[in-house]
């Protein structure tokens, strides 16, 4: 073991370094759909198109703006404002014209109406920004690298991958952690999590909370296809990728769980780079390997909470 | 009550079964009012980059061909069928174009799967069947078609060439890592790679194969495992918008620096990447179709798709609408041909695929033929990248031309058998500068 390690070492370090800002950007969409789940009791599969539309808009507007003269430095707050202005407008507009209605429905058919709102902003993405692939990656671009040793060699990163995703991911856990547990929103969110009946019998307005979590959780979804637009192209389907991988944080972190989603995704994003270095086919099946251990160990996650079933 | 079927009855149902689709399609056919083509192609998905520009260029073509009298004199219409939801559903399209739409021929499609699924169709169907971009060498391999046709090259010439034009520009190359994409078109071509390799270069080491999930966005870890590598050549068969992201982030980090990249498949994510593809590394295009071929044979044909195609659609054709060009100057070829063997009267089903068995048909290129097992030849044209302002992307200089019939394997032969029995000579012989 200890001379594997001598051999690997280095190459473990490097693996560290990547699984931290594929740890981040799984986080940041995955913790949204957990706190859609957990406050809504809705498996969003739409989740994946604010993904997308947030990195479409996120690079639109970046070249939009780049057009006008916008100064490079602007770039990365333009990230999170494009974010925040695809989840306030498309977050109410969902939640209050489709989900409302399905709230007391079955869960496949709420299921089915949110694939079939999958389907059709896929059918828009195509409809706005066509199929070429598009990118804008000045905010990677122009905070250069950054040389790692390497024994006798060095490596480059970005400083975008290396600093920027997961600071956003460290920002947003301990800014959600604060905001839940803190503030009163915040904690009346908790409240119709843990019970909903008992919150909404103690005068919470329950249609506030959905609209008010569908919301964030959508500015979250956004939040994290604008971070990934610098480093990648952006085609039609790469929604449907996202999704899959998220669902897969949820369940395994447990339903609404914050840290969970933190620890599942840094898990997830660790297993997949170390497969890379060490045993790449099994690169595409790692998380969902470590969502069955865990399932079989804790079915309701790493965090979740045993639900006693009413009769 | 209970039906029964008599030996007799049951055999004459049978022969009828099988014998009655070949006889009708063997029938003195009358001209039709139109002439029904299918067009299978990605218009939704990541695929979609080539399917949708097909489309476009397929429409732009019918319009022309239409507005010239059509084939024969009959006007053509084409009817498109998304690939995206799958095989079984192709499978399904496919049958109602035929028999329910009266589709007349079928173009299909861009992937593998679906041409490996769909092509047996052909058989049952007898209908003629154009295989139009759909680059995996086991159809007409493994399979004899009587109906089905590739117009271009396949998975072997174009991963031959690129390695021939490595071996001949950089002959000291000592290690290769290969990152594709994971699925059919991925792993075959690094299989036709190797094979070719071992017996054209023995004793290069292959430091790292990689396979990442299809579909994926980011390549930070590949990446960062190439550069700790250092690898001599590394070979990336992606394309659409993985191939962007591979070499926007490996430009980024500098990899591009380390090592050399041999992209058979970057002439369609040249313009999307601009000035950020890399000087001096190994492109093709699947074809000889290259924007800025330096002596096509028919220069004017060539300029006037081109630029017919930039002005409807604002953006340079890529390969898949050249792809889709050739299948339909094939069909003009195919049908007039059978026509004419009928001295002006329309042919059957049977007759139709009769002509194009051996077809010759001009492009603004070249010549493709299609030869006797369906199979055609196309030329490929192999370079290295240099951005081009008059272009505002990307293209390739110090070209070389590796006719169709050098770098495909031979009629009856398997890919993989024939790259085996190639000799480190054959990379002196097989090319020539353009």
């Amino acid at each position: 073991m200890a001379e594997w390690f001598q051999d690997n070492g280095l190459l473990l370090g490097l693996a560290v370094l990547d699984g931290l800002s594929s740890a981040g950007l799984i986080f940041l969409v995955a913790v949204g759909l957990n706190l859609v789940f957990g406050v809504l009791r809705i498996v969003n599969v739409a989740h994946g198109s604010l993904y997308a539309i947030g990195a479409y808009a996120a690079a639109s507007i970046g070249i939009f703006l780049t057009g006008l003269g916008l100064p490079n430095w602007a770039s990365i707050p333009t990230l999170v404002l494009s974010a925040a202005l695809v989840g306030a407008i498309l977050g109410p507009l969902i939640e209050r014209f489709l989900l409302r209605r399905i709230y007391a429905q079955e869960e496949v058919v709420q299921l089915l109406v949110t694939f079939a709102l999958f389907m059709i902003l896929e059918d828009v993405q195509k409809l706005v920004w066509g199929v070429q692939p598009i990118h804008h990656d000045t905010p990677m671009t122009m905070l250069g690298t950054i040389d790692i040793p390497f024994g006798q060699d060095f490596i480059p990163f970005t400083n975008y991958q290396l600093f920027v995703l997961p600071g956003f991911a460290v920002v947003t856990l301990l800014g959600l952690a604060w905001f839940l547990r803190r503030t009163l929103t915040g904690r009346v969110i908790v409240a119709v999590t843990t019970d909903r009946e008992a919150a909404t019998a103690m005068g919470i307005d329950a249609a506030k909370v959905f609209l008010l979590t569908f919301t964030f959780g959508a500015m979250l979804a956004a939040l994290g296809g604008a971070l990934s637009s610098p480093t990648a192209a952006l085609v039609p389907g790469i929604g449907a990728q996202t999704i899959v991988l998220s669902f897969a944080v949820v369940a395994t972190a447990g339903l609404g769980q914050i840290e969970g989603a933190a620890l599942t995704s840094l898990m997830m994003g660790m297993g997949r780079s170390v497969a890379v270095y060490f045993e790449p086919e099994f690169e595409v099946v790692v998380p969902y390997i470590i969502m069955v251990l865990v399932l079989l160990v804790r079915p309701q996650g790493l965090f979740g909470v045993t639900e006693t079933r009413r009769v | 009550m209970t039906a029964t079927l008599s030996r007799r009855e049951a055999l004459v149902a049978g022969f009828g079964g099988v014998l009655l689709p070949a006889t009708l399609s063997a029938q003195p056919a009358q001209k039709p009012a139109e002439l029904k083509i299918g067009v299978t192609t990605f218009l939704s998905g990541p695929a979609s980059v080539f399917g949708v520009p097909s489309r476009k260029a397929c429409e732009m073509l019918v319009d022309q061909i239409n507005a010239a009298g059509g084939i024969a004199g009959v006007p053509v219409r084409a009817t498109f069928v998304d690939e995206a939801p799958g095989t079984d559903h192709l499978v399904g399209e496919m049958r109602r174009l035929v028999q329910s739409e009266g589709v007349n021929v079928l173009l299909q499609s861009i992937s593998s799967g679906s041409c490996l699924a769909c092509t047996p169709l052909s058989r049952e169907l007898n209908k003629v069947m154009l295989l139009w971009d759909c680059g995996t060498q086991r159809i007409f391999e493994e399979n004899r078609y009587e109906y089905a046709f590739r117009t271009q090259g396949y998975g072997t010439p174009e991963v031959l060439a690129p390695l021939l034009y490595l071996l001949k520009h950089k002959p000291d190359f000592r290690t290769v890592a290969v990152i594709n994409q994971d699925y059919a078109w991925g792993r075959d071509s690094w299989e036709l790679w190797k094979a070719g390799m071992d017996a054209l270069k023995p004793g290069v080491r292959v430091v790292a194969e990689m396979f990442p999930r299809f579909g994926s966005t980011d390549f930070s870890t590949e990446i960062t495992r190439l550069l700790a590598l250092r690898p001599d050549v590394i070979l990336s068969t992606s394309w659409g918008g993985e191939l962007v992201t591979l070499i926007r982030q490996a430009t980024e980090r500098r990899l591009f620096e380390r090592s050399t990249f041999v992209l058979p498949v970057a002439e369609a994510s040249l313009p999307t990447l601009g000035r950020t593809m890399p000087e001096g590394h190994i492109i093709g295009t699947r074809g000889d179709h290259w924007n800025n071929h330096p002596a096509p044979a028919n220069p004017e044909l060539f300029r006037s798709f081109v630029n017919a195609y930039r002005q409807r659609n604002n953006e340079y054709p890529i390969y898949p609408c050249h792809h889709m060009a050739q299948a339909m100057w094939a069909l003009k070829a195919g049908v007039e041909k059978a026509v004419a063997a009928k001295n002006g009267g329309w042919p059957s089903d049977a007759e139709l695929a009769h002509a194009f068995r051996g077809l010759t048909f001009p492009t603004p290129t070249s010549t493709i033929t299609l030869r006797e097992d369906g199979q055609g030849l196309e030329d490929q044209i192999v370079g290295l990248s240099t951005f081009n302002a008059d272009f505002g992307f990307s293209v390739p200089k110090d070209m070389m031309l590796y006719k169709g019939e050098t770098v495909s394997a031979p009629v009856g032969q398997k890919s993989t058998d024939w790259l085996k029995t190639l000799k480190p000579d054959f990379v002196a012989s097989a090319g020539r500068s353009i």
